[in-house]
Order: structure tokens, then sequence, then C-alpha cells
């Protein structure tokens, strides 16, 4: 039976993964910030199958408390054998250009908490023999492109940070997914308009529990046609992304 | 998500609201009229509220607590009927009623009073409720049950979403040992055949219902095949079945249901099971949710969609206008392949809008063929409301005012608990007060 310690753990995308998780009858440890959505969390899971869930509020934007937290699921799981970090924020574009703070803001919550968590775990992992370490970044963070660009820098760095990782791990019994949805109809994208190319929380959350579960590491983007479109956008010219 | 109903028809606009969170579900704005839709399966327009809101709840998908000693669940009002089965099969428990379809809501299952092939066994869906709660506009939050609050929980059942929104609700489930159902597939010749049938059928059967071919006449009036089974009592382990599933994605430009395919089809039906007794056994997905197999069956019906039309006639005369009924659709060379004809039983059912009674029950779709199609829906209107009977709402896009009033006498009580600021296509096409 898996345990799974998940970060940001209200998240739609992390919910669906856990959801699949829990009808194999895993054990949890969650994080998130706010305790009424955990615990209608952890009633779902348990009624859904899951061996047990504990919960913890926190603040994944507060760095100093992160490894604390991580030992604490150590503790109460025995193992981890799936950390999923899943914590996040998408902000408005214009706020993170008027205000430096509020930039800094998003980086610390969006790239600099995932390290920690990436770092911590991977000690922990590395001392039990095996895990899987899965993130979620995005395809924004593929290309600097003028309409995000710092949401698009901090899942830009995830991405870097969890591919070098994958590749230092390869030898070892440790996994490292770095997942990049597309659009996902998620409460994070409530105010854009959708359209046929936006995926439901189902998919990408049942893609990453199936990626798990078959063992991979590296690069997941789900929808797979990301991949293609990612490539293309990345090598496109200037004057094409200019007005993406 | 697709903000339609399932036949296609009518067409409406709406501005939608997504509800996810069943603390904070939705702030009412006076003026303004509401709405739930859960997952749209039902056909007519009863989900539907042109140039108003809709509230989609399909975001309350939460399970809250599922008791597997006891075999009761409470779960938010935007859980699936297929979630529920997801959780209790394997678990060995199952759903008391379930209609044609598992994509459908629990708050949706609750809203129209669904009934399976089970009714003469078990009677509807809301009688295995054991409490829900309501969110009225004005912020009131009622507990409902057979106990608290029970004229808003006979209300609400069957309430086609008027009275407020369904938060979550707990249910009762029935103990099974095995996924798999034993019975037997019967042919038989005609009406008279079908009633000896059922009557000896429903004493020992939990499930029974027949299809019928619509377009046999004469001595072959009602032809068909009865099906009839039982949950089997061991064998198969509990596991969810694999789910398979074609997709139709596209949308045909015309029905591929009209009289050039109907009768050859009908004919081959009947006829393909030579013999006239098969035992055999069946996964519960296949004899119950046989439809679900096709996901968005109802792009078949072509752009125009399609009119679903469910009625029952009372027991009394049931042998008399089932024939009279045959006769007219017979005549008229429409239906569709699949008329879905079977016995309700006693049980009373507890909404004031309730549909199922005791008598005989059929359901078939007509392609939209327009003005056609229309008037002979009305004459068969005509002949349910003569002999006592009445037309199922979750099915509806075409009855009249009166013909509603006259099936469902208790409507003017109903009145005393619609929310200020909750309305329907359905509810002002036929509920509005005659002049």
């Amino acid at each position: 039976m898996k345990r799974i310690v998940i970060f940001g753990a209200a998240s739609a995308i992390a919910l669906e993964a856990a959801r699949t998780w829990a009808k194999e009858k895993a054990s949890f440890f969650l994080v998130a910030r706010n305790a009424k959505a955990l615990a209608d969390i952890a009633d779902d899971l348990k009624a859904r199958g899951a061996a047990g869930v504990a919960t913890e509020v926190a603040d994944l934007s507060v760095l100093e408390g992160l490894e604390a937290i991580c030992d604490r699921a150590l503790a109460h799981l025995g193992r981890i054998d799936v950390a999923l970090i899943a914590h996040g924020a998408l902000p408005n574009p214009s706020d993170c250009e008027a205000s430096v703070v509020k930039a800094l803001d998003v980086m610390r919550l969006n790239a600099m908490s995932p390290m920690a968590l990436m770092l911590k775990l991977r000690l922990v992992m590395k001392a039990q023999g095996n895990g899987t370490l899965v993130i979620i970044s995005s395809v924004a963070g593929d290309r600097g492109r003028p309409s995000n660009y710092v949401y698009g820098a901090s899942k830009a760095m995830l991405s870097v940070l969890g591919e070098g990782m994958a590749l230092e791990l390869a030898k070892t019994g440790i996994k490292v997914l770095v997942v990049k949805p597309g659009f996902v109809d998620t409460p994070m994208t409530a105010s854009f308009q959708k359209g046929p190319l936006w995926a439901s929380p189902r998919a990408v959350g049942a893609a990453i529990a199936s990626a798990v579960n078959a063992g991979k590491s590296g690069v997941l983007y789900t929808p797979f046609w990301w991949r293609m479109v990612m490539l293309i956008v990345r090598f496109a010219p200037g004057f094409v992304v200019r007005r993406m | 998500m697709r903000y339609e109903s399932w036949g296609r028809y009518p067409k409406a606009r709406h501005r939608v609201i997504r509800v996810a969170d069943r603390h904070q579900p939705v702030s009412f704005q006076a003026g303004l009229r509401y709405l739930p839709f859960g997952n749209g399966r039902s056909y007519g327009d009863v989900c539907l509220n042109d140039g108003g809101i809709l509230l989609a709840t399909r975001g309350l998908d939460k399970f809250i607590a599922f008791d597997a000693d006891r075999g009761e669940i409470a779960c938010e009002a935007g859980v699936l009927l297929a979630d529920v089965l997801e959780v209790a099969v394997p678990r060995g428990w199952f759903l008391p009623v379930t209609p044609g379809t598992k994509y459908v809501t629990v708050g949706g299952a609750i809203a129209n009073d669904v009934h399976g092939k089970n009714h003469h066994a078990r009677g509807t869906f809301g009688a295995h409720v054991l409490s829900f709660e309501l969110l009225r506009s004005d912020g009131t939050r009622l507990d409902c049950s057979p106990s608290e609050n029970v004229e808003w929980f006979s209300a609400t059942i069957g309430g086609l979403g008027l009275t407020g929104l369904i938060l979550q609700a707990r249910l009762r489930l029935i103990r099974i040992a095995s996924p798999m159902l034993t019975g037997e597939a019967i042919k038989f010749g005609g009406l008279d055949d079908f009633f000896a049938l059922s009557t000896e059928s429903d004493a020992t059967f939990e499930y029974t219902a027949s299809w019928v071919d619509c377009l046999a006449s004469g001595s072959a009036l009602g032809r068909g095949h009865f099906i009839r089974a039982n949950h089997a009592s061991e064998g198969t382990p509990l596991r969810d079945h694999r789910r398979f599933s074609l997709p139709v994605p596209v949308t045909p430009p015309f029905s591929l249901a009209n009289p050039l395919t109907l009768r050859p089809f009908n004919s081959a039906y009947y006829h393909r099971q030579a013999r006239e007794r098969v035992a055999t056994q069946w996964h519960y997905e296949p004899f119950l949710y046989p439809l679900d197999t096709i996901a968005n069956w109802n792009r078949l019906y072509g752009p125009r969609g399609f009119l679903q039309y469910q009625c029952v006639v009372p027991k009394a005369d049931q042998r008399d206008v089932s024939r009279t009924l045959f006769q007219e659709i017979s005549r008229s060379g429409e239906g569709s392949f699949l008329a879905v004809f079977k016995a309700f039983g006693e049980q009373p059912s507890p909404g004031l809008l309730s549909f199922p009674r005791s008598g005989a029950a059929l359901a078939l779709d007509f392609p939209n063929r327009g003005e056609k199609t229309f008037a002979l829906l009305d004459r068969l209107d005509a002949i349910v409301c003569e002999a006592g009977g009445r037309v199922y709402p979750a099915k509806d896009a075409r009855m009249s005012a009166e013909m509603f009033k006259k099936g469902y006498p208790r409507l003017e009580r109903f009145r005393n608990y619609i929310d200020p600021s909750f309305s329907s296509s359905f509810e002002r096409r036929v509920m509005m007060r005659l002049a």
C-alpha cells in the first residue's frame, strides 16, 4: 500500500490523483492552507478507500517550516513512497509588474517552496533507497512569453530542477516526475474562457497517477500532444511569440 | 460540459455559476432566477432555465462518509451514481434504485425521483433517501428527512430543482454478493403475453422490463423481449467492471432513427433471439446501463435532437389503454429502436410530483421531425390523460400545462414550496397558473 504525501492537497489536480490512489487503498499525509477543505478531502478519500488520511494545515510559502513538515510526514507514514508537490498560484501579470514584492511572493510560493521540498525529500528518499517525487510544473515554463513571464519563470525553475534531479538519481531507485500540463479547468483558471484545448483535472490527475504507478521518471506532458506544441513554441521566432 | 438537456431540444441560453464548496455554495442575488444543473441527463427542459442562471453542481463531487457495515453513504449532491457504484460495489453494496444511466447526479436523481427496472420491488429513488440538506435562496439550510422538515422532503423529491439547491444527501444501499445478475430473456408475441409474463415475473424477480417493437401491428402488437433478473447470490468476485465505451464523436446531419431504418431494425431485433426463452447471466453494467456503453448516443438523432416520451397509465385499464397507444404509434410509423415497457408496482412514491404510480409505463424516443412528431405526441397525451395517467417531466419537452395539471393533482400543494428565486423553462412552460 502506497504511503503518499501531498503538498497543496486542495489542488483540483492533486485531488484527482489522490482519488485514484485512494481506490488502491493508499495512506495519505495531506498539507494545505485551508483546514475545512482538508477535512472534506480527507473524508472523501477515506470513503473512496484510503487506508488512512492525516492532515496538516500549513502555509507553504513560509520556507522555514518546510523541512519540519517533511519530517512529520515521514514520522507519521513510516516511509514516503510518493511525494506530490502541487501548490502554487497563478498571479495577475500586471500585479507582478507593478509590485516587486508581489512578484517575489509568487516566486517564493511557486518556486522556492517546491525547491526546498524537493531537496529535502530527495534526502529522505535517498535514505529509503526508493520513492517517487512528483512536481507539477507547466508548459508555461518551456518558454518566456509576454503574457505571464513571472509565472512561467517560476515553473521553468521547477522544470530544470526536476529534470536535473531525475537524471542525477537515475541510477538509484528514485524517480522524479516533472508534470507539464497545458490548460486545465481548475479553480486557478476560473476566470479564463474555456475551449477545446482545455483538459479536466480528472484527466490530468489520472495521467499523473498512471505515470507514477508505471514508474515513469522525467518529463510528463499531459495531454501528450503538448510536447509537440511546445517543441514548436520553443523554437518559434520572436515575432511569433511576441503575440502569446 | 455542455449545458443542454439530453434530447438537445429545446435550446436555451444561460449564465452558469459553478458550485464547488458546500459550505459556501453561492450568494444569491435578488431579482435573478436560478436552477440547479447536475449532469444534463434529463431529456426536455426540466434542467433548463432559458435566460436565467444555472447552478452547475458537478463541483460538489465529494463523498462525506461511507458506512460499509450498514450500507449508508453520505455525499455531496453533484456525485454521480457511477461514482457511488465505484465505491460501493467492491464493498458489497448496490444502489437499491437506479435509472437507465448511471451518469446522473445524486441531486438529479432526487429532483426527478428516478425509478428503474425494479420499481415493482423497491419503488423510487426517493424511497431510499435517508436525508438531504436543502439550501434556499434566502440562505436557510433545511435538513430534510422522513421525520424532519417532512413537507420539504416530499416537495423536493421529484421537485425538479425548484424548491432550492440540494447540497448533500444520505442514501441507503442494498447488500449484494456479486456484481452479476442471473435471469432470462424471453421472446413474447404480443401485449397479452407481456402482461401475463409481467404478473408472473414481478413476484420473484428483482428486475423486469421489456423492449417492445413499437411498429408491430395486428396480432403482433406489442411483441418484444422480456428480461428478468436477480442479483446473483455468489460467484464472480466484486471487482470494478472494465469501462468500455464507444464514443459517438460527431453528430450525423440527420437522424439515424427514421422510418427507413426503424422497421427493418425492429423486425431483425425481435427475431435475433431464436429460442423463446434463454437463461443467462449478465454483469450489472450491460443489464442496467446498456446505453452508457455508447457515450453521447443522443447525437445519433442528428442536430434536431429527439423527443423522449414516457407515460404511465393506471393499472385498471392498462391493457386496453396500452393497446390504443401502441396502435397509434404503429400507425404513425414513427418511433425509436428502444421502446421500453414495464409494469410499475404499488409502492407510493414519496414526492409530491413523483411520476411513478401503479400501472404500465412506456418509454420511447421520437426523432424530432417537427409538426408530425408533436401532433403524434399530443394524440398520445390525449389517450393517456383520458385514462387518468401522466407523462414523466424528466423526459418532457412539449406536454401542455393542462396535461401536466391533470396528471399531477398535488401541483397546487407543491407551489407552496417553490423557492421564489428558483425557476426552470419547464416550470414556466407547464406550471404557470392557468387563467
